[in-house]
């Protein structure tokens, strides 16, 4: 063996000579470190959530550019026919659509999941013996970052534009906490569905269906009191409708405690039943 | 030292599993010892990949059971997980990561902390020669490199029991070479290795016991030379420096070894079947007799080769079909295991 270790100047194909005696010290046993804890492990998976990010930074154009062109699309549209002035109208379409907007972004956890199912890497991720859920919660931990992330960019466009919140600081952290709390709840209906479907391009279709009707059919437009009955029966049952109001409470510094509880039961609601059908599709994969 | 396992590594009985209409796994027997490497041989669509994945814990049979270190897979998957690892067929790293992150990344995950993490990651990086390229995206590394990446995670809390799931599929002869020698220091080490090939000659080379598996059924098992001897054939190859000379060495080999011999498509090309049954001599022996033969009938001959029986002929002499591929395996089973 002439050499354990690679030489080469620049990026040539290195002549790598494997050797045993190399090969036998990196195969000496120590001792086996203890298996770590469920919060460390979801934490360590967050960190590949984080470096991805480092690596691939065009990702993260979904959670900048098009919530920007969300807010000021519709704020010029929709303002001065619904409000009568632009400015008006953001006053009271802020927090909506910041809720539609990351609400919308959460659909890329299912995505992500799959295209990594696709490349084999969670194969390795499913034979560790760390805690199952960890690989799952970790990555939507890391997608929580991008959530913020949006939210800030969101309220950033809106307070250039004139957005005023009554709430102030605290109001604002109030509501962002809300919708972040809400979208992490969200996201495990993405990983069901990118467990379940076969390719990502079916996953970005099913989430479009389902995020469509479900964010535009809702009390982030316009006021409900105009439509008819059928369609407000719909629009008040919707969990983006109870999450909006509360936003747009917390950020004019109110409080809306019957949209809050709704929230909050919402977010259960999903965490229990797709936490559940996914851990369950992910074990019997 | 060597940490030594004895007694069986994997004891598997009638596993199946289909996907939808795909019958991928149709009752494989597998008893698989402790310490050495064990050689799963058979065409794309044998059913391998799925057997390494049910073992692996990823997939769970339809039926049948099986023990891995006397733990089930289904009712103590934790436990085998704790003993094995996987290097798949594709990538089981991430390639957006660079190869350093990946081995921290999974060392933090198999419980070291993180400057232990990183102290092992070194560690690795410069015992597989890949010191140089730590830093960069694992996606920018080459075939060679991306295996052996892949191998070092595998071993980052050096298992029991390693699957490596057709290794060296696609790599060129060098990086071929350094996947052997990997697997021969890991197997000196003590852990056991399953490992899947199509390639016979990988498993002549590194298995001790091989099983042949085709349609979803383990059809032989034995060791290499056990298989070998069970078909009995093995080519001569010959090239003659004058083309003119073929008809009559044509003449002087069926004479001399009593068997079928094949005219190539290159004019001086021409083959014989050695070692069948129809001799006592081995086929070396029957080579050479030939060869004899060839130069006192004033031919010559400027290239000559003693081919082991190819997969092909093992599978023809087994199944009487070739070793046809069936339909991808694993997109049958990345569709239906959705």
């Amino acid at each position: 063996m002439s050499s354990d270790t690679a030489t080469s100047a620049d990026r040539a194909p290195t002549v790598y000579v494997p050797s045993s005696e190399a090969l036998a010290t990196v195969l000496a046993p120590g001792a086996r470190p203890p298996r770590p804890s469920p919060l460390s492990a979801s934490l360590t998976f967050s960190w590949r959530a984080l470096l991805k990010i480092k690596h691939v930074p065009e990702q993260l154009f979904d959670v900048t550019a098009f919530p920007i062109i969300m807010v000021l699309m519709f704020t010029y549209l929709f303002g001065g026919a619904l409000a009568g002035n632009p400015r008006d109208y953001l006053q009271f379409f802020l927090p909506g659509i910041m809720v539609t907007s990351v609400v919308m972004i959460t659909m890329y956890t299912g995505v992500g999941l799959n295209t990594d199912i696709e490349k084999g890497v969670f194969d390795r991720f499913r034979t560790l013996p760390v805690w199952r859920p960890a690989a799952l919660v970790g990555m939507i931990v890391g997608d929580v970052l991008r959530y913020v992330l949006a939210a800030v960019v969101i309220l950033t466009v809106g307070l250039v534009l004139g957005f005023r919140p009554d709430g102030g600081l605290l109001g604002v952290l109030a509501g962002i906490g809300l919708l972040v709390v809400f979208s992490f709840a969200f996201s495990w209906v993405w990983t069901f569905f990118g467990l379940v479907l076969r390719s990502e391009k079916s996953v970005m279709g099913v989430s479009m269906m389902v995020l469509f009707p479900l964010t535009f059919l809702s009390n982030v437009f316009v006021n409900p009191s105009t439509m008819p009955g059928w369609l407000q029966a719909f629009v008040n049952a919707n969990p983006i409708t109870h999450l909006v109001s509360s936003v747009r409470a917390a950020m004019a510094g109110t409080s809306d405690a019957s949209s809050m509880m709704w929230t909050m039961a919402w977010s259960v609601v999903f965490v229990v039943v797709f936490g559940t059908l996914t851990m369950y599709r992910y074990n019997r994969r | 030292m060597s940490r030594r396992t004895t007694g069986l590594a994997i004891e598997a009985e009638g596993l199946t599993r289909s996907f939808g209409e795909t019958r991928a796994l149709a009752g494989i027997d597998l008893q698989v010892p402790a310490g050495a490497v064990y050689g799963l041989l058979g065409p794309n669509g044998a059913g391998k990949t799925t057997a390494v994945r049910v073992l692996a814990t990823l997939l769970r049979p339809d039926g049948g059971r099986a023990r891995v270190f006397g733990h089930d897979v289904v009712g103590e998957a934790d436990a085998v997980r704790a003993r094995v690892s996987l290097t798949g067929q594709y990538a089981s790293v991430d390639e957006d990561l660079t190869g350093a992150e990946n081995l921290v990344l999974l060392g933090r995950l198999l419980g070291l902390r993180k400057p232990a993490a990183r102290e092992r990651a070194e560690q690795l990086l410069a015992a597989f020669g890949l010191t140089e390229a730590a830093g960069r995206q694992v996606k920018k590394y080459s075939g060679g490199m991306r295996r052996r990446v892949d191998i070092a995670a595998s071993i980052l809390n050096t298992p029991d029991l390693l699957f490596l799931d057709e290794p060296t599929t696609g790599l060129d002869p060098r990086s071929r070479n350094q996947v052997w020698e990997i697997v021969r220091a890991v197997v000196a080490h003590g852990t056991t290795v399953l490992l899947t090939t199509q390639y016979l000659d990988e498993a002549d080379k590194l298995a001790s016991r091989i099983a042949v598996v085709d349609h979803g059924r383990v059809i032989a098992e034995g060791t290499p030379g056990e298989l070998k001897s069970s078909v009995g054939s093995g080519s001569v190859h010959l090239r003659l420096r004058d083309p003119e000379q073929r008809p009559e060495a044509e003449r002087v080999l069926r004479a001399a070894l009593g068997v079928s011999v094949q005219l190539e498509a290159d004019p001086v090309a021409i083959t014989a079947r050695v070692g069948g049954d129809g001799s006592d001599l081995d086929a070396s022996a029957q080579a050479a007799q030939a060869l004899g033969e060839l130069s006192r009938a004033g031919i010559v001959v400027d290239d000559f080769s003693l081919g082991q029986p190819s997969l092909d002929e093992v599978f023809l002499a087994l199944t009487d079909h070739p070793a046809v591929p069936a339909e991808a395996e694993r997109d049958d089973e990345l569709e239906a295991a959705r």
